[in-house]
């Protein structure tokens, strides 16, 4: 059904549709909407049975998942930022005893200096985690993607991330259709776990394993996640016949036919990175984009194949990898092997600052011009970096960086000088 | 099973043999048919109070629910010595995720039985003084605070043992440890510090809190079986020797034990929602130097000069217990 809704509450939606059984909860911006909605329906009986637990912190609600979750239940909950560094080690706990529970990451900076807005530091950091990760364009996407990971997750007994931007999707109205619930229950079956805590038939789970298999159960990890990289556009084409719309599977091109400028990037930005490249393409400039949507397992072929016909890709980056730069771009150089393809690294989107579609446009033409450094930071205020890195020359006690910077910005208002 | 005549016997201490008990009051552990839940073939040291401790209380909550249980285990000596990989001694399903986080674990598989309507199977959580007073005392306190329906168990034997005797936040005042060692000035712990899990767990006026020591192996039956029949949250604290990390001999377990509650330093007592409702007496009221010398990690306190002045401040401690808890 087509209705106007904040993303936040269409994922809750999507989530609801889903029949999650356990979902422990814990605040923190900008994915609270997606519980608080969750909360509600399940305090109404809407969603039922469901046991909704407000829990203590982001660890103890990752850690609630994993038992529910080895208990047999369909687990979901969310998180951003600060939060998903705090349940890190649940993280990987989750994914090394192959638990499928399904979490939205709406995606927002990590601190210091503290950021709410969005970026995609937060489940960047977690790329090694063990975790699917897939990237949302929209919130249509974001809807069937969620129903997808919950089939994909307990198909693999892997746990998945759905990263979402913060607030430019949680918190955006978009006109959505939501599934029906005879939709999503004929493309998702009840939960039927590959090892379960039964006292019928009594398992130990989570042993302690040495040097002689450990190994091997991680190289099984690795297996079993580069399985996905079948079962994802297999899911995605059974879902398109369900919901009548096509989902992409793994990455998603864009007007790549003889594009010799490809423009690499993950989640929403490519939106205005498309919009970019019609204006472009009606100057006759041969540039597309190519979307990643499942960054792990990263898709090397497909992104190999999509770049095959590129004299340059351009990488743009929602996180910074401080001390080389870029996080994708590693990805996509290995992708490329020994093709000597050049690979730009552009960080952009930091903490929230808007990736314009003017920014887009210098970009492109300067990589066109071949003015383009191999790591580029978009409409960085190199000014400002040296105002303050003068200061520390000048002044052994110089002050905290963060509040000199935004003194000279003049954005708050200032302290004593 | 036909009643046999059986002989009087006395252990060496004040309790009386089991066999002469009515056979309805029997423990557990008498029951051939009991579930040996932690069974035999684990890695304990000799003389492990842990791994009695948990014999005892997890076949106590076996009988309690018909063998209805799940398990949830921090990391830490219990968890290591009992799951070499590829081995188990568990006979019932039980999982290890983290250090921090058991009590969170038990929330979830409570949660999860919830929902599938699987009321009649219980849940224990349980983990060493560190993985509960310390790195999960938040997981802890959250499933307090919600009153999940889990029994969590604390096995106590004050300091980090798995990773070699370090200090933990149960660790007694002048104890030697790893890193509270015996030197300087003030050997041993510092005063003045540490966490009374039991009085903590009281403060959130859960259902059942009590403690308990692997001296009085019944005692620790009765009050499991007695957790069992409650609903929501419920918190045992064992003391838990430990002859490794407290320089005692192996076959001096349950004499160490019994001496920490017989001296007044560990009181053994009952709380139901917030307040204490019944106080296991000190039979034979004992000086703390008694249970002091038969350890090593005391040892400083006696020698090469005897610290009257320390023993007095932990006697002093003991006296309060004493007269806090009504313990004579």
């Amino acid at each position: 059904m087509l209705e106007q809704l904040e993303g936040s509450v269409a994922v809750a939606h999507a989530v609801a549709l889903c029949r999650p059984e356990v979902i422990p909860a814990y605040p923190i911006s900008p994915q609270t909407h997606i519980v608080e909605g969750l909360s509600a329906m399940v305090k109404t009986g809407e969603l039922a049975p469901c046991e909704f637990i407000n829990v203590e912190s982001e660890y103890a609600a990752m850690s609630v998942a994993i038992g529910a979750s080895a208990t047999g239940a369909r687990t979901y909950t969310a998180t951003a930022s600060q939060g998903l560094l705090y349940m890190v080690e649940a993280l990987y706990n989750a994914s090394g005893l192959g638990l499928p529970i399904v979490m939205t990451i709406a995606n927002r900076a990590i601190g210091a200096p503290i950021n709410i807005w969005n970026d995609h530091s937060d489940s960047m950091s977690q790329r090694d985690s063990g975790w699917i990760q897939l990237y949302v364009e929209s919130n249509q996407e974001a809807i069937d993607t969620h129903i997808l990971a919950f089939r994909l997750a307990e198909e693999l007994s892997l746990p998945v991330m759905v990263c979402m931007d913060g607030f430019i999707l949680t918190h955006a109205y978009e006109r959505v259709d939501v599934p029906s619930q005879e939709q999503v229950d004929r493309f998702l079956s009840p939960y039927e776990p590959r090892q379960v805590l039964d006292p019928s038939e009594p398992v130990t789970i989570g042993a302690m394993v040495g040097p002689e298999a450990f190994t091997e159960v991680k190289y099984l990890a690795h297996v079993k996640q580069a399985q996905a990289l079948d079962l994802i556009p297999e899911l995605a084409r059974e879902l398109d016949g369900v919901l009548g719309r096509e989902q992409g599977g793994l990455v998603r091109g864009y007007r790549l036919q003889d594009a010799e400028t490809v423009i690499v990037a993950l989640g929403s930005v490519l939106g205005t990175i498309e919009d970019a490249i019609d204006q472009q393409r009606e100057q006759g400039v041969k540039v597309g984009a190519l979307g990643i949507k499942a960054f792990r397992p990263f898709p090397l072929q497909e992104v190999r194949d999509a770049l095959a016909g590129a004299a340059r890709v351009v990488v743009i980056e929602k996180a910074l990898a401080v001390g080389i730069g870029g996080i994708v771009s590693q990805d996509i150089h290995i992708a490329l092997g020994s093709s000597a393809t050049p690979v730009h690294t552009v960080i952009a989107g930091l903490g929230g600052r808007p990736i314009t579609s003017a920014s887009l446009t210098r970009l492109i033409e300067g990589a066109l011009a071949g003015e383009l450094a191999e790591l580029t930071f978009l409409d960085l205020n190199a000014e400002l970096v040296e105002r303050e890195l003068q200061r520390t020359r000048e002044k052994r006690r110089s002050g905290p960086h963060a509040e000199n910077m935004l003194r000279d910005i003049g954005v708050v208002a200032a302290g004593p000088v | 099973m036909a009643e046999r005549a059986i002989k009087f016997y006395q252990v060496g201490s004040h309790a009386v043999g089991n066999r002469l008990l009515d056979p309805a009051l029997a423990t557990v552990q008498s029951d051939a048919e009991r579930s040996n839940t932690i069974t035999k073939g684990h890695r304990a040291c000799q003389g492990c109070g842990e791994a009695l401790g948990a014999r005892y209380a997890l076949d106590a909550a076996m009988r309690a629910t018909d063998g209805q249980l799940i398990a949830a285990n921090a990391t830490g000596c219990l968890e290591v010595f009992s799951t070499p990989y590829p081995e188990s001694s568990w006979r019932l399903p039980w999982i290890h995720s983290l250090f921090a986080n058991a009590p969170s674990v038990a929330t979830g598989i409570a949660a999860a039985l919830r929902v599938k309507g699987h009321d009649e199977v219980r849940v224990v959580g349980q983990g060493g003084d560190g993985g509960t007073a310390d790195i999960g005392m938040a997981c802890l306190s959250g499933m307090f605070e919600r009153n999940d329906d889990v029994l969590y168990i604390c096995y106590d034997n004050e300091a980090y043992m798995n990773t070699g005797v370090q200090r933990s936040g149960c660790t007694p005042p002048a104890a030697r440890t790893m890193t509270t060692q015996a030197v300087g000035s003030e050997p041993g712990n510092v005063f003045g510090q540490g966490k009374n899990m039991a009085l903590i767990a009281m403060a959130h006026e859960i259902p059942y809190v009590a403690t308990a020591t692997v001296a009085e192996l019944r005692d620790i039956e009765a009050k499991v079986e007695h957790a069992m029949s409650l609903r929501g949250a419920r918190y045992l604290h064992i003391l838990v020797t430990c002859p490794l990390g407290w320089s005692c001999g192996s076959a001096e377990t349950i004499r160490v034990a019994r001496l920490a509650k017989e001296t007044g330093l560990f009181p053994v007592f009952e709380a139901e929602r917030g307040v204490v409702s019944a106080v296991s007496k000190i039979r034979r009221r004992t000086p703390v130097e008694e249970y002091l010398k038969l350890q090593g990690r005391y040892a400083h306190l006696f020698k090469p000069t005897r610290r009257e002045d320390v023993l007095a401040h932990v006697q002093a401690i003991a006296d309060r217990n004493i007269e806090r808890f009504g313990l004579v």
